[in-house]
């Protein structure tokens, strides 16, 4: 029987790790991530884990240790935030083209500068080519599921590939929420044990990793690690399967909320998708065929499977809690408008940017903007596709909706 | 489906190459022609040669083989032409001059 608890989203996923029982945990902390050594660190103090935790001086060292202990052939994770991320940035491509299933517990939240502690995706959407798989939650239990099919997604031969799992900052690593965790067992049975085929240690096979690649040889390990990226997206639903056979949830590459007949849909990642639910709710009893797609996992992207889910609606809101300054939309639309574009009769796409650095998203911004769909579906005319909400305007301010 | 250093070159497809570059036996920089980057060159006198061995301690190369208590001539295919040996040869047993050789 699975057990219920009430845990922060940073408690859940320490949880998750003193189950798995890694060999090696990098440690720094970081604002909002911080609590997620520091649960971990008193487990190891505990004895409740036997886990060889290196405390370093910075993210760039954090990552460095999974690498090497990694490499070893030793199971290792940390986790950060924002610019603990961005400091890791060197060593986070180096994780994915040495293809070391290292799993990093990122907790969303906006990238200085400004400065600012709360949540957005840009620390993750600024390392979304990097060659992790990355994995979103909208709520603590699904941050704690994801992390737990982390390691049998990465480790994968197929794959082998690092796994960042993500939430966001505060909203889910702070919050507590109800919880249904696993036994332990069942756990570690799940996880299973790391057994590389090639490991630093293994003494009857000496092993050198990450040479120099001179450019005869970069691109054709280039090319092996965009094949495993393709090759996850299988490995993610296997897992998702084998997942719900022992805890009875059900993961996809999204979820779909309402989406059989929806007209109008949002595309989202993370716990703003909670939000945007009660929408759909309160639109749906008044009768509006409205939707959405909450993306689980952004990389690898799944682009046929959304085009599917979308190709039957008439206007599509892509939310990004992310900007990317390219002058002409965020990270997600650019993504989720690609994957449209071989559609038949497609919908017209809008993109909103929201929520950076913590800014508050309501029921009523969503209803707004399904409201502004319903405009674009019916008169066929998209108006500006590039759009920001939930800042002061100085006439018709969008986030006092 | 392992392969050797010395089994993948520049025309092995990347199906064929190991996973991450990884290589799977010591000592591989030993099959690369590094010898290439020289444009100077050292030049072994015999005669002169009392082989006293300092040269071969300060090769950073490991480009001057020893055999039988004796050092050899120069292995051009590491050597990169720095001139430390000549520098400290005390018997001038190595001229050094421009040039690949």
């Amino acid at each position: 029987m699975s057990i219920r608890e009430r845990l922060s989203g940073n408690e859940a996923v320490a949880f998750a790790m003193k189950q798995i029982n890694p060999d090696v945990m990098g440690a720094f902390p970081i604002t909002p991530s911080t609590e997620i050594p520091q649960y971990f660190a008193s487990y190891v103090a505990n004895g409740e884990v036997d886990t060889e935790y290196v405390p370093v001086e910075s993210e760039h060292s954090s990552m460095s240790v999974c690498i090497g202990a990694q490499a070893a052939g030793a199971r290792s994770v940390t986790a950060t935030s924002s610019c603990g991320l961005a400091l890791m940035f060197e060593m986070l491509y180096v994780a994915a083209s040495s293809r070391l299933p290292i799993t990093l517990a990122l907790v969303n939240r906006a990238l200085s500068g400004p400065i600012n502690i709360n949540n957005d995706h840009s620390d993750s959407m600024g390392a979304r080519d990097s060659g992790w798989i990355q994995i979103y939650a909208e709520t603590n239990q699904e941050v704690y599921d994801n992390f737990i099919q982390a390691m049998p997604i990465g480790e994968n031969p197929e794959v082998r590939l690092p796994v960042m799992v993500c939430q966001d900052g505060f909203i889910t690593s702070h919050a507590v929420e109800n919880i249904e965790l696993l036994e332990d067992e069942k756990v570690k049975k799940f996880v299973g044990e790391y057994n590389p085929e090639n490991y630093l240690l293994k003494k009857e096979n000496p092993l050198a990793v990450g040479p120099y690649d001179i450019s005869p040889y970069y691109m054709e390990h280039k090319k092996q690690q965009a094949e495993a990226m393709k090759k996850a997206k299988k490995v993610i639903l296997k897992v998702s399967d084998e997942f719900e056979k022992i805890s009875g949830r059900k993961y996809g590459l999204f979820e779909e909320y309402y989406m059989e007949d929806a007209d109008l849909a949002l595309v989202i990642i993370g716990s703003s998708a909670g939000t945007a639910k009660a929408a759909v709710d309160n639109l749906r009893k008044q009768g509006k065929k409205v939707g959405l797609v909450k993306i689980r996992v952004f990389r690898p992207f799944p682009m046929e499977e959304l085009a599917q889910a979308l190709k039957n609606t008439k206007a599509v809101a892509v939310m990004d809690k992310a900007e990317s300054f390219s002058s002409c939309g965020g990270p997600l639309f650019a993504e989720t408008r690609s994957s449209l574009y071989d559609v038949e009769n497609r919908p017209k796409v809008i993109n909103y940017v929201y929520g950076l650095g913590g800014r508050d998203i309501t029921v009523s911004h969503f209803e707004f903007i399904y409201d502004q769909l319903n405009e674009i579906a019916f008169t066929g005319n998209t108006g500006q596709i590039y759009r920001h909400i939930g800042q002061r305007e100085k006439d018709g301010d969008t986030n006092e909706l | 489906m392992i392969k050797k250093a010395s089994e993948i070159n520049e025309l092995t497809p990347w199906q064929e190459m190991t996973i991450g570059g990884e290589i799977y036996e010591g000592g591989t920089a030993s099959l690369v022609n590094t010898g290439d980057w020289r444009t100077a060159t050292p030049i072994f006198i015999n005669d002169k040669c009392k082989h006293c061995m300092l040269c071969v301690p300060f090769c950073p190369d490991s480009a001057i083989p020893v055999k039988n208590d004796k050092r050899l001539d120069f292995d051009f295919m590491h050597c990169k032409g720095c001139g430390i040996c000549a520098e400290v040869c005390p018997f001038e047993a190595i001229s050094f001059g421009k040039g690949k050789k």
